[in-house]
């Protein structure tokens, strides 16, 4: 239950006087409450749990956490022994 | 899924955790608190990864295992009423309550309906007029701002037939209690990254300086969960204890203030019961009065008469405090298991024991 996961909006509509959007985990298309992303776009990612968005996915701060994985990766590779 | 493969990547999670090699000079415990890291560092095998120096304790952050046995009878007591139509999340089935679970009452004829999402539990009201829709809203800051918006969006409807059993827990309070505890062995923190998705890390700062303990939030991906240890192991052999934002595309300090605003609308802090390890004060969430008609409890007074007792057998308190691992319990994998659980911790797939359970099958004898 707990287990929040990604996924893309790829429509946004109201219902109910609720803002709502369907969005694609890649393998099941589902309904979800966007009224706590009053910011989504089509195309964002954000983490659904329990049929809620809870945020938008920052592309710029996962770009950087990606870059920092490949520094560490880079200083690793630095530190090996040569055989 | 972009957002997903990537932090899956395994070359990676093993650079990281040789940084983390790199940096350790001596042992730690560190706690992650959210049953669904528990779940993915087992199921990923990074708990056996890591260098022999980290001892990773599992936290009570599984919403289904420290749910109190007295709220699952009143659950049973409420799905077996003819009037009723109960709602729950799927994992609550098959906790046992003192005599049974939901999947028992649902199998007499009790009327138990899984739902997605809250919002599900509002559309079955919509459908069933002549009866009582009971949605068992349980769970922590991450299921607080949906439950909240059912409770808002039945009023806005004017529903008159929606009532909610509520079991709201709070993550900062759980930690203060574990780390007020003379028997606490935890010396860093991972963080749960969607809790603070909605509540932020502010809250956490206070708490960092008080027991000088790192707090790293920390996502759910291996890579996350590899960067959120290293970054804890990090501070903790350079003797700082702050809280470090290790996942960031997700987190932001002041967290999503629409999804508190709508908790705060529903909901009030209260003290809370947490199965297996008691009352921990101002660690949850009860319904504000301008919301007490939808109050389950109050709508159906006789479920307040429950007198419960917990199994003696099970250890699920001292796991979920961090203070016995599954494999320590004389049930684990004999009298408990999934299918036939004694305690919570083995019902939840986000639960310590079930996690064990699953991935460690072969390693438990």
């Amino acid at each position: 239950m707990c287990l929040g996961i990604p996924g893309r909006i790829t429509e946004i509509y109201e219902l109910e006087g609720r803002q709502m959007g369907k969005v694609d985990f890649g393998d099941v298309m589902k309904e979800t409450c966007l009224d706590f992303v009053p910011e989504a776009k089509v195309g964002d990612y954000c983490i659904i749990h329990v049929g809620f968005a809870l945020n938008i996915l920052d592309e710029k701060e996962a770009m950087e956490t990606l870059e920092l994985f490949r520094q560490i990766e880079e200083v690793g590779q630095e530190l090996e022994p040569t055989e | 899924m972009k957002y997903v493969d990537e932090y899956r990547d395994e070359s990676a999670v093993q650079r990281v955790l040789d940084d983390i090699r790199l940096n350790i000079t001596r042992p730690w415990t560190i706690m992650e608190v959210c049953g669904g890291q528990t779940h993915n560092l087992v199921r990923f095998g990074i708990d056996e990864l890591l260098p022999k120096e980290i001892e990773l304790v599992h936290g009570p952050g599984c919403p289904v295992c420290v749910t109190p046995l007295e709220l699952i009878d009143k659950a049973l007591m409420l799905a077996a009423r003819p009037d009723v139509i109960f709602a729950s999340y799927g994992d609550m089935l098959r906790v046992p309550g003192s005599h049974q679970d939901l999947f028992a009452v649902k199998a007499r004829g009790g009327q138990v309906k899984i739902v997605y999402s809250p919002l599900d539990a509002i559309k079955l009201a919509k459908q069933n007029p002549d009866k009582t829709i009971v949605f068992f809203a349980i769970g922590f800051e991450t299921t607080a701002p949906a439950n909240a918006m059912a409770l808002v969006q039945a009023r806005q409807l004017s529903l008159k037939n929606f009532a909610v059993l509520v079991s709201h827990v709070t993550v900062p309070p759980a930690i203060t209690a574990i780390l007020s505890s003379p028997t606490s062995r935890v010396q860093g923190f991972l963080a749960a990254g969607h809790v603070c998705t909605v509540m932020g890390y502010w809250e956490y700062e206070p708490l960092a300086e008080r027991f000088h303990t790192p707090i790293v939030v920390t996502g759910f991906e291996p890579l996350d969960l590899a960067q959120g240890i290293r970054e804890c192991v990090l501070q903790l052999e350079a003797g700082q204890h702050q809280v470090v934002n290790a996942y960031a595309r997700s987190v932001r300090r002041e967290g999503n203030r629409a999804a508190q605003d709508i908790i705060n609308r529903a909901f009030e802090p209260c003290d809370r019961a947490w199965r297996g390890i008691g009352v921990i004060p101002m660690s949850g969430y009860r319904l504000r009065e301008e919301f007490a008609d939808m109050d389950a409890e109050k709508r159906f007074p006789e479920v307040q008469a429950i007198n419960v007792q917990e199994n003696p057998v099970c250890i699920s308190g001292l796991v979920l405090q961090g203070l016995k691992k599954p494999r320590e319990c004389p049930a684990f994998g004999k009298e408990c298991t999934p299918q036939h659980p004694l305690g919570a911790t083995m019902v939840s797939s986000e639960g310590a024991c079930a996690a064990y359970f699953k991935y460690r099958a072969m390693a438990t004898s």
